[in-house]
């Protein structure tokens, strides 16, 4: 017995599937099975969160309902998955009330945080914040720079900070120690296999959505999300070393690296959440964790919502409606950083450290096998 | 909506990789072609559901296979299997065309895999389907649609129209869309053996078939081969005889697949209701001995078997669906298992103190064996002396039936006259008794599933339009 429902199934599935084994060429939760014969809470967890829910597993699976062996691991891993980053977050208290409310949460987050900065520009004068700025330090008129800089470090801070903790947690129910020796090969490998989704194409064909046509759509807007994220991420770090070494303030002219960085990524993440979201309202019902809906759909709107908000700050920087603009794009990046860690956010972080987990066993099976 | 009053070139029966490949066959040839699938969607295709591999002829080592299987292999490896029972010419004809099923299937969007974990001895021979079987009629299926096969679930045909050999319309028992009966220039039969078919089996089995259980689909009921051999078609292979391995007792009656094996007979000793043991359970390595076991547990009382062994040799085999049943003492596990303890508890007795001190490798024909003992443990005897004890109940599985259809090279179904059918065909487990009169080795079904199931296409096609 384990320490939850859901982890009873999940064992039970496990042992139906380390019976079979037909799926071990899908992806990586089936050869990291095989290397057990029984499964506690936390080698159930490290399994959740190696799975990317393809759905490949499900289609191809001659057990999935309506057999009597009620096969269904997408689905059973994806609760698992999702009660395992309430059971990691930190403080554990913020957790539950994110699952439930993760999308009212996030947008009250953000307007409140835009008011704020709205409200209190207009307290300090009004003609700053709704008249026309150009020119370096434009932005600053707005909110000092210093300022800025100290509420948004503080927010990412405590991302960071939270995000480390959970990690630990994560990490230690796993069964790994903390504090390890790095293995670099295993992390080289971790990184290429997040970096390009490589379990998210069900074995080869693309993973499987609303039926079981395979398609490769939910990695190609994935793909989009993450790299646009991380170009907008570049071109904030860009923006923040010209600001400090360069002393070159924002905004900066179309064709500077700042932007043309955060347009690039600013359109990745425009496109990417839609079609994600499309994607999950398509999908199979059968296949998701239809508690999390919300959850999901939060992290997702908040990333388009960023994107939005600084293209249309991009747009309208020229004119009278900076001001509200720069005060919106505020809000919600800031609503974004603190929401992380409790959030679908932090999939991306697990599943990592269970990649990088599975690239450590392979390799230890692999010089095994050689001794 | 499929129109199913018009008359298709090939109307295909049955829906696995034999009928999906003669479907392809057909419809690549230039057919019409009309699938009947008796099961629901779900449960489409009989027994390649439960599929794992193909078993083909290559010159060379490939992406997944680990070496060269060359056609006079596969031929003395049939041979030997079958004790000669197999149509020479078929047999040799089949081997052949493997070569090029291996690559036409990954045309179709099957794709291979290296053999799964637990199975190396196949790994030079066997192709695996990534995924699983159905994995792979998923793809014949997707591959089907596209190329604009017709297909319908839920169509159980219960009769045949066919006249002088020469098929001319099924009979629907639903009709679907207004249409029951369906005319087709030509039939391919691909629609299984009748080895769910528990009022058959008893014809031969008598009330033991009762406690049978049925490793694939409940849709193998063979009506398809009922209708043809009541209708002229001459038959072949032994109608007594089947694949039957020893299954996990607790097992569903149906469809359990292949999750309910026990590769664990080795390593201990298998007794019957009354605790004694009755076959020499360390004759010859597991892959070679696994499929008589069927059998062995069929002719026990009231078909059950026990596996016994010790908690010394749990991790030495495939971890199994359902745990053994646990005893601190023989006495408890006996009477967990409904066994007179004390008679568990004397065989078991008998059987430490005939076993002969040896170098146990499960791998090769050891030398641990019993002394003095009947039946003799010949390999792997070890005592089992460690608690706690453990046990698996085991029951007759029965994988498939060796009845079947006569053909000839063109997998056309052959008369009782000896005359070919003017335009019938048949393909997959229909028709596997002509190559295999007996025995198996794994992945030949889907052997002759896809080989007989693309002549059978492309001749029925050949034949419709002309």
């Amino acid at each position: 017995m384990h320490g939850t429902r859901i982890l009873d199934e999940a064992d039970r599935l496990m042992t139906v599937c380390n019976s079979c084994r037909y799926c071990e060429g899908l992806c990586a939760v089936f050869p990291a099975m095989e290397m057990r014969r029984a499964f506690s809470d936390g080698d159930l967890n490290y399994l959740a969160n190696l799975c990317h829910s393809c759905g490949a597993c499900y289609t191809d699976c001659q057990f999935s309902p309506p057999h009597e062996f009620n096969v269904n691991v997408p689905r059973t891993l994806a609760v698992a998955r999702a009660e395992s980053y309430a059971a990691y977050a930190w403080p554990r208290a913020f957790s539950g009330a994110f699952a439930r409310n993760g999308l009212v949460i996030s947008l009250v987050a953000a307007l409140s945080v835009a008011a704020f900065i709205f409200g209190f520009a207009a307290l300090h004068d009004r003609q700053v914040l709704l008249g026309v700025h150009t020119g370096p330090g434009a932005f600053y008129k707005l909110m000092p720079h210093n300022a800025m800089a100290a509420l948004f470090g503080a927010a990412f801070l405590y991302a960071i900070v939270a995000l480390v903790m959970g990690v630990r947690a994560f990490w230690r129910d796993i069964g790994e120690p903390v504090g390890m020796r790095t293995d670099m090969a295993a992390l080289l490998q971790a990184i290429r296999d997040a970096g390009e989704l490589r379990y998210l194409d069900g074995g080869g064909v693309g993973c499987f959505n609303e039926d079981d046509r395979p398609t490769d759509r939910r990695r190609l807007y994935h793909h989009l999300t993450f790299y646009g994220f991380a170009l907008c991420f570049a071109s904030t770090c860009v923006a923040t070393l010209y600001h400090y070494l360069l002393a070159r303030e924002a905004p900066y002219a179309w064709w500077d690296l700042p932007v043309v960085l955060g347009t690039l990524g600013g359109i990745g993440l425009l496109i990417g959440p839609i079609g994600l979201l499309a994607e999950r309202w398509k999908r199979d019902p059968v296949l998701v964790d239809e508690a999390r809906y919300g959850m999901d759909v939060a992290f997702i709107v908040m990333l388009f919502l960023t994107s939005l908000t600084g293209m249309a700050l991009l747009m309208l920087r020229e004119t009278a409606a900076m001001g509200p603009l720069l005060a919106l794009h505020l809000g919600v990046v800031f609503s974004l950083f603190v929401t992380m860690p409790y959030g679908k956010f932090v999939h991306g972080i697990y599943r990592f450290a269970a990649l990088v987990r599975y690239a450590m066993e392979r390799r230890a099976m692999a010089q095994g096998t050689a001794e | 909506m499929v129109d199913l009053t018009q008359k298709f070139d090939v109307l295909v029966i049955g829906g696995g990789n034999a009928a999906l490949c003669a479907a392809i066959g057909a419809r690549r040839a230039g057919a019409s072609v009309l699938v009947l699938e008796g099961a629901p969607k779900f449960y489409r295709g009989g027994n390649t559901r439960h599929t794992r591999n193909m078993r083909c002829a290559h010159d060379a080592a490939t992406d997944i296979l680990t070496g060269p299987y060359t056609e006079d292999e596969f031929w003395d490896d049939l041979l030997r299997l079958t004790g000669g029972q197999t149509d020479e010419e078929l047999a040799k004809f089949m081997i052949a065309e493997s070569k090029d099923i291996l690559n036409w299937i990954v045309e179709q969007g099957v794709r291979w895999q290296p053999s799964l974990g637990g199975t190396l001895s196949l790994g030079r021979t066997n192709s695996f389907f990534l995924g699983g079987g159905r994995a792979m009629l998923n793809a014949l299926y997707l591959t089907a649609e596209k190329l604009g096969v017709e297909i319908v679930y839920d169509a159980e045909v219960t009769d045949l129209q066919i006249e002088d050999g020469m098929f001319l319309s099924a009979t629907l028992k639903q009709p679907i869309d207004g249409a029951s009966e369906i005319r087709a220039s030509a039939l391919v039969a691909a629609a299984g053996g009748f080895e769910a078919n528990i009022e058959w089996l008893k014809e031969y089995w008598g009330e033991a078939a009762d406690n049978f259980l049925i490793r694939g689909t409940p849709y193998n009921r063979g009506s398809i081969l009922k209708m043809l051999l009541d209708k002229g078609v001459q038959d072949i292979g032994d109608p007594t005889q089947c694949h039957a391995v020893a299954i996990d007792a607790r097992a569903p009656k149906f469809d359990g697949g292949i999750i309910t094996r026990h590769d664990s007979v080795v390593f201990g000793i298998v007794v019957n209701k009354h605790a004694q043991r009755f076959y020499d359970e360390g004759e010859d390595i597991w892959p070679k001995r696994y499929a008589i076991w069927g059998r062995l547990v069929a002719a026990q009382p009231d078909q059950i078997a026990h596996i016994i062994f010790d908690s010394t040799v749990v991790t030495s085999f495939m971890p199994t669906l359902f745990p053994p049943i646990a005893g601190a003492t023989l006495a408890e596990l006996a009477g967990k298992l409904g066994l007179e303890p004390a008679a568990l508890e004397n065989t078991v007795a008998d059987f430490n103190a005939a076993v002969r001190p040896g170098t146990f490798d499960h791998t090769i024909l050891d030398d641990c064996r019993t002394e003095g003992l009947t039946p003799p443990k010949t390999h792997w005897a070890r005592k089992i002396e460690t608690p706690p004890y453990l046990a698996y109940p085991v029951r007759p599985g029965i994988t498939f039936t060796y009845l079947g259809t006569r053909v000839n090279r063109q997998s056309r179904i052959v008369m009782k006259d000896g005359k070919p059918s003017a335009n019938m065909f048949a393909a997959g487990e229909i028709m596997a008794g002509n190559v295999l009169g007996k025995g198996y080795a794994a992945g030949i079904g889907m052997t002759i599933g896809s080989v007989f199931g693309r002549v059978a296409g492309r001749e029925a096609a050949k034949n419709a339009r002309n």
